[in-house]
Parts: structure tokens; C-alpha cells; sequence
């Protein structure tokens, strides 16, 4: 061997060595360091922030969840229960297509672009089923009332919340639905709307599944 | 108040939006001199902490031997050779690895470009995060590069600004030294802190395998567990961006409030803004730093007021049937939150999304592919955001001697032939790369099966796809179906070249300007702390991406946006 290959094979060995110190470091000692402070301090959240109702596990607040109606045969898409409130869109969702021997849960956006016609129609369509769905006798919902989360897909797929407007227009059907004033689940959604952080961060939102929890506990009651 | 204003929401919303901005402002403000200053002191500093000696001692580096810069470039390229390797043979033995949740093998092309892509920083991704990777890829491999990379980049910034900073020696300091001060004094403690506030608002943080959770109406949801909040923390810090899960920051598990949004926001600008202190530092000269600061916080400011004019606006067919561009977004960052995000993770290195570009207004789009176009300098990537931007004040000040006809100098060093070559071929791989690799895609006839939307915005997303690469950016118009064999393998070229072509060419110039003696400043020195001087290279910085990049833009997001 020359010269240049011992060096250069020396100078692989010391950046060898380098990354090996530093995985130790950065990818053993830091994660599993953070995970027992995480763990210790904050145990729900870094577990996934799960929800519990009548004992069991309903899901996580952080993440969005379908509120439908069990697919009769043949359905492609299944049915709304329009007993609850419903959450946005998710047209973007994955299906698990490597190790699927799992049925995991793969977060995804549509990236249609604004003037696709496809999603062009899957807005119509969406504004179309909103206004029907919540439309009851004595109450019609105008296109022009449905606000754009209602009809769009969410960058994740998984988003937990709606804005207080689309929960607002769904007030009517729910209370309709689950023989309840309209007073009073107004003021559910209400007690369960979160204004922008500090007055400012953020959008003004309504957690669905938390809404939910607490419409069913009050159906419950009743 | 127009009409786009009140379908978008409410003046509520856009206001927000700029409460949210000026807070951004004030908080980068507030640690802008003492993070800048920490890290001069860090890169400066003479002694060496007992645990670094005991990495040297592995090494088996002198921490104190004096690189010039060949040998400290071969330190750059053979650190990130290893880390090319080592990545792709972690995925590519996944099966086998134990804590990988039976996760198989990632394939060899997929393996090269996710291997390359977290080694050059840019955190392109073209897999699912939650059903490929298992906790010992994504957490001993993805995430090691994550600070390594960022490390890398810092390294060579530091370098060039030694060599403003000293004179008559070819010497820029030790690689190794830099390397593992930048992991060790910098990256680590500040991610240690971010990851809690991260998880105290709701990110997770464990080693759970994959679970089921109980649903609402009956039946489960099943999720992957692992250590997000401690890869989120470093992944925006050091401007890398490669996401946990598929949706990246837009996922709760890794963005859950507007709170935890405007931080993460915070993190990827805090270290490429306060870089410019550093700089200021170790030339002696803070307002040298404040002169390169105002150019890039103008051209960031600007960015952002036109994203949430375009977006708050919402043109395209979809989104005013929608009645307000909410497709891709999420309801609790709102337009506002997302378009400050979007800029900045484009004028930076970063490339994490908490909402997706591809739905953007056509416009919207192309201020994210501006932005990456500029060459991600305002602020740019940690590192590579200084160097670069010192690089167009190179050629600005040379425009500028022109202009008058005199010798230019900037930081007391002539900008010769030699210096001119150099930097000249920096500005010049990035945009070749881009359209050399956009023209083959479109020419040649299966690449464009990838593409997910018709007319313009396709051609977009390619070319979105190559100048995120060769700007080792990593978004995408994620539409575009990248894990395929030939956008597996030219994306990785493109970020391969993108990331260290100019790093040579930034070592270069730092060894000539270390070599030379200072020139003492006169009368008809350009004063290059001056508001002037900004001016010119905001001027400059716009006018040559502009040129470059005109016909390109022309022909998807300008065709897509004056459209609609």
C-alpha cells in the first residue's frame, strides 16, 4: 500500500470512530436520557396522551379518529353517525403497505394542488354532505356557512380539532339526534372550545374527541 | 378588509398571524447575543472539557493541531462518508436488528438516498416514517446524523469565518475539535431542554412497539411508539427537518398545540440568526454580524408577509370553493402558523412541514421554491446558512468594486481572481444541479409517472423535488411519488453534490483568505456594516436567484398562480 491509501484509510478509521463515540452520545445516552426525565415528569403526554371514558381507552386527544357508522357490506366509505360531532376530512391517509403483517396508522395529506380538479370535487362533495347532514327540520345550513376545514383534508390526517364554526353548525343535528336542547349542547361546545393560546398563538379550536366524550356522558345522563 | 380576509376566518386570524411574527422576532431577538456569543466562545475557546478529551482520546485526534484547509475538508468528506455508509448499512440490516419492531429491510435505493439524505442535511424522505423505520434506525441512526450533520455544517462556517478572521497562516482549525464541540457544547444541551418543553406539550417521548388503542366507537387505532420528542428537538435545531411519521410537524405526536408550533418555529431560526453573532464575534466586529443579520432577517420578513398575503388570499379553484386555504393545514395552527412555518423551513435548510406545500396557492408554492432558490441563506441552514450568505457578500462587494472600479475588499481581505473563481462556482453548482436534473426528469418518459397532480403544478413538483435535494432542503410537493429507482438515485446524487461541491469551494476561499495579509482600510473601503451594503445584497441575493430561476418558476408555480 502507498502512502495516500494508509492515510486516507486512517483518516476513515478516525471519522469511523468519531461517529461511533458520538452515536453513543446523541443516539443512545441523549434519547434514553430524555425518555426517563419524559417518562418521570410528564408520563401521560409521552405516552400518547391517551383518553380514558367508563374505563376504557378511547383514543388520544392529539389524534383525530373517525366517528362512522359500521360499513354494511360492500360499502366502500363508510357512513357518518351523525349522533356525534364529526372531525374534518382525511383523504390523505395512507394504507400500510410495508410490514403489514401491522395495520398502522399512516398520517398523510392529499398535496392536491389548489386547482386540481379532483380537489376541486372532494371540496363540493364534502360542502354538499355537510349541508345536508345538518340540515334538521326548523334549521337549514347555507353553503356559505360551512367553513373551509369542514371540507378540506387536514395536513396530517389526524387532526384532533374543528373550528368552533363547523362545531357551531353542528349543534343543531347533534341536539336533534340525541334528544337534547339546542341550548345545551351549544353550551357543551362551548365549555369544550379552546380560544388561541396567550390570545393570539394559534387558531380557536374544538377538540372532537373530547366533545364527544362529554356529549355521551351527557346522553348518558339524561 | 377584503373579502379573501373574512372567508379565510376572521382580521382575527391574519392579526394573530402577525402577533405570532412579532413574538417570533422578539424571542429570536432576546437570545440573538447571548447564543451568538456562547458559540464564538465555544468555537474559540482554548480548553477542552474532560469528556471531549475522552473523544479525542477515541478518535484518536490531536484536538489542537492546526488543519489547513485540505486537510480539514478531507476530515469533512471522510466523517461524512462513514456516516453515508454506516446509515445505509443500519437500514439495510434492519431485519435482523434487534428493538426494530420486525421491521424489514429497506430496500438498496431507498437505503442510499434516506442514508445520504440525513448525512447532507437535507432530510429528504422518500418513506413512511411510521411503518419502515424501527426505534434503533430512526433513533441511533437518523437521528445521530441529526446533530452530526447540523455539527458539520457549523464546522465549516467556522471555518470560513477564521478565515476572515486571521491572516498570513492557511490554518482554520481542527475539524475533529469543531465536530465535536458543536455536538457536545451546542446542539446537546439546547435539545435536551427543547425536547422536555416539547413533551410537556404533548409530544411523545417512549420505546412502546407498535400498540393498539381503543377508538370512540368501538374497534382500535394502532399506533408506533418511540422517541419523537428527543429527534423533533434536534431536527428543527439543526435545520434538518426529516420527520418521525409521514406527516412530519403537521403530525400531533410531533407538533400537538399552536404553542409547540411557533417553538418549533423558533428552534430552526435560533441557531442560523444567532450564527451571525458568532460571526461578528471572530472577525471583531459586531457590526459586521448586524449587517449580515438585517439582510437575511429583511429578506425572511418579506417572505413571510408575502406567504400570508397569498395564502390568507387563497386563490385556485379548490380553495375558493373551500372557502379558505385549509387543505394540508391544520385547524390549530391556522393559515398564519403554517405560512411562518412554510418560509421558514425554506429559507433555511430545514424542510420539516407543519402543513403541506403542495396545496399551498400557486404563488404560496413558489415562494417556498424561491426561498429554497436563494440558496437557503436568510437564515439558511445551521452553518451552511452563514457560509453562504458570506458568500454572496463576496460576490456583492465585487459587484460593487466594479461599479466603482476599485480592488473589493470585505472584512480586509481583497476579493481577487482566486476568491471570485471560488464563490463564483459555489453559486453556480446548486442551480445547475437543479435544472440539469429537472430537464432529464422531464424529458426523459418515466420519471413523470411520479407525478401526482396534472399540468403546471406537476412540472412543480418535480422541480420542487431537485431544488430541495441539491439546496438539501428535504420538503416536497409531497405528491410526487419519489421512491422510485431514478428519483431514489438523482435526488440522492443532487443532495450528495449539493452539500459538499460547495463546501469545497467554501474551504478553498477560507484557506486563501487566511493566507492573505489584511489590507488596512482607507477612504474608499466599502463599508460593509453599513445599511447600504444590505441594501446591495438583498439586491444581489434577488436579481442573481431571480435570473437563474425566472424560466423554471415561469413554467409551474408562476403559470399555476397568475392562473387562478
Amino acid at each position: 500500500m502507498n502512502n495516500s491509501a494508509i492515510n486516507t484509510a486512517r483518516l476513515l478509521g478516525a471519522g469511523l470512530r468519531a461517529l461511533l463515540v458520538l452515536t453513543l452520545v446523541t443516539g443512545v445516552l441523549y434519547p434514553l436520557a430524555v425518555t426517563g426525565v419524559a417518562q418521570g415528569l410528564f408520563g401521560n403526554k409521552a405516552n400518547g396522551s391517551e383518553i380514558t371514558a367508563d374505563g376504557r381507552v378511547v383514543g388520544s386527544s392529539l389524534i383525530g379518529q373517525p366517528y362512522d357508522l359500521p360499513s354494511k357490506k360492500g360499502q366502500e366509505t363508510p357512513e357518518p353517525d351523525l349522533k356525534w360531532f364529526q372531525g374534518r376530512p382525511a383523504n390523505g391517509l395512507g394504507t400500510n403497505s410495508v410490514n403489514t403483517r401491522y395495520k398502522l396508522l399512516l398520517s398523510g395529506a392529499t398535496n392536491l394542488a389548489a386547482d386540481n380538479k379532483d380537489l376541486v370535487r372532494q371540496v363540493e362533495d364534502a360542502k354538499a354532505a355537510v349541508v345536508e347532514d345538518n340540515s334538521v327540520p326548523g334549521y337549514t345550513v347555507r353553503p356559505s356557512q360551512v367553513p373551509a376545514d369542514a371540507v378540506t383534508s387536514s395536513g396530517s390526517g389526524l387532526d384532533p380539532d374543528i373550528s368552533p364554526r363547523y362545531a357551531d353548525l353542528q349543534v343543531h343535528r347533534v341536539a336533534d339526534r340525541n334528544g337534547l336542547s339546542v341550548a345545551r349542547v351549544r353550551q357543551l361546545v362551548a365549555d369544550h372550545t379552546e380560544g388561541r393560546t396567550l390570545g393570539f398563538i394559534g387558531e380557536p379550536r374544538v377538540n372532537v374527541l373530547e366533545l364527544n366524550v362529554a356529549l355521551r356522558e351527557l346522553v348518558s345522563r339524561s | 378588509m377584503t373579502s379573501a380576509a373574512t372567508a379565510a376566518g376572521d382580521m382575527g386570524s391574519v392579526l394573530a398571524g402577525v402577533l405570532q411574527l412579532v413574538a417570533l422576532v422578539g424571542a429570536l431577538a432576546l437570545v440573538h447575543v447571548p447564543v451568538g456569543t456562547y458559540m464564538a466562545r465555544v468555537y474559540s475557546s482554548e480548553k477542552h472539557l474532560r469528556v471531549e478529551r475522552w473523544i479525542y482520546k477515541g478518535i484518536g485526534a490531536d484536538p489542537d493541531a492546526q488543519m489547513r484547509w485540505p486537510a480539514y475538508l478531507r476530515g469533512v468528506l471522510a466523517f461524512s462518508a462513514v456516516g453515508v455508509l454506516f446509515l445505509y448499512l443500519l437500514q439495510r440490516l434492519q431485519g435482523v436488528l434487534p428493538g426494530s419492531l420486525h421491521f424489514t429491510s429497506v430496500g438498496p435505493a431507498q437505503s442510499f438516498n434516506t442514508a445520504v439524505s440525513f448525512v447532507t442535511n437535507t432530510n429528504w424522505q422518500s418513506y413512511y416514517g411510521e411503518q419502515t423505520m424501527g426505534h434503533v434506525v430512526q433513533t441511533a441512526g437518523l437521528a445521530v446524523q441529526n446533530f452530526v450533520s447540523a455539527a458539520v455544517g457549523m464546522a465549516v462556517a467556522v471555518a470560513l469565518v477564521r478565515g476572515f478572521a486571521r491572516s498570513r497562516t492557511g490554518e482554520l482549525g481542527n475539524f475533529w475539535a469543531d465536530l465535536v464541540r458543536g455536538t457536545l457544547r451546542i446542539l446537546l444541551p439546547l435539545s435536551v431542554v427543547a425536547a422536555l418543553v416539547l413533551v410537556a406539550c404533548g409530544v411523545i417521548q417512549n420505546f412502546s412497539g407498535i400498540h393498539e388503542v381503543g377508538q370512540f366507537m368501538g374497534s382500535s387505532q394502532q399506533w408506533n411508539g418511540g422517541a419523537v420528542a428527543s429527534q423533533e428537538a434536534v431536527k428543527e435545531l439543526g435545520t434538518n427537518g426529516g420527520g418521525y411519521f409521514n406527516a412530519n410537524s403537521a403530525h400531533p405526536f410531533e407538533n400537538p398545540t399552536p404553542f409547540s408550533n411557533l417553538f418549533e418555529i423558533f428552534l430552526i431560526l435560533v441557531i442560523p440568526f444567532s450564527l451571525t453573532r458568532t460571526f461578528g464575534v471572530m472577525v471583531g466586529s459586531v457590526k459586521q454580524g448586524y449587517a449580515i443579520l438585517a439582510t437575511m432577517a429583511a429578506i425572511w420578513l418579506g417572505f413571510t408577509a408575502l406567504m400570508m398575503w397569498t395564502e390568507f388570499a387563497h386563490h385556485g379553484p379548490a380553495l375558493q370553493a373551500a372557502g379558505g386555504a385549509l387543505e394540508g393545514k391544520e385547524v390549530r395552527f391556522g393559515v398564519g402558523g403554517s405560512s411562518i412555518f412554510a418560509v421558514a423551513t425554506t429559507l433555511t435548510s430545514t424542510g420539516a412541514v407543519d402543513s403541506f406545500h403542495s396545496s399551498f396557492t400557486g404563488l404560496g408554492g413558489g415562494i417556498t421554491m424561491l426561498g429554497m432558490q436563494l440558496g437557503e441563506i436568510a437564515p439558511g441552514g445551521t452553518g451552511s446558512g452563514l457560509y453562504g450568505m458570506l458568500i454572496m457578500a463576496v460576490i456583492a462587494v465585487f459587484i460593487a468594486g466594479l461599479m466603482v472600479g476599485r480592488t473589493p475588499e470585505y472584512l480586509g481581505k481583497k476579493i481577487g481572481g482566486r476568491e471570485m473563481k471560488l464563490a463564483a462556482c459555489y453559486i453556480l453548482i446548486t442551480p445547475a444541479l437543479v435544472l440539469v436534473f429537472t430537464a432529464a426528469s422531464m424529458a426523459l418518459p418515466t420519471p413523470r409517472h411520479s407525478m401526482l397532480n396534472p399540468g403546471a403544478h406537476g412540472f412543480s413538483e418535480v422541480l420542487y423535488a431537485f431544488t430541495s435535494a441539491s439546496n438539501n432542503n428535504g420538503s416536497a410537493f409531497a405528491g410526487l411519488n419519489a421512491n422510485t429507482d431514478w428519483f431514489n438515485t438523482m435526488t440522492g446524487l443532487a443532495m450528495l453534490l449539493g452539500r459538499f461541491l460547495p463546501m469545497v469551494f467554501v474551504l478553498a476561499l477560507a484557506g486563501s483568505l487566511a493566507g492573505q495579509r489584511p489590507v488596512p482600510m482607507t477612504a474608499g473601503t466599502l463599508r460593509t456594516e453599513k445599511p447600504l451594503f444590505t441594501g446591495l445584497l438583498v439586491g444581489a441575493i434577488l436579481i442573481i436567484t431571480g435570473l437563474t430561476y425566472f424560466p423554471a418558476l415561469a413554467l409551474g408555480p408562476l403559470a399555476e398562480g397568475l392562473a387562478s
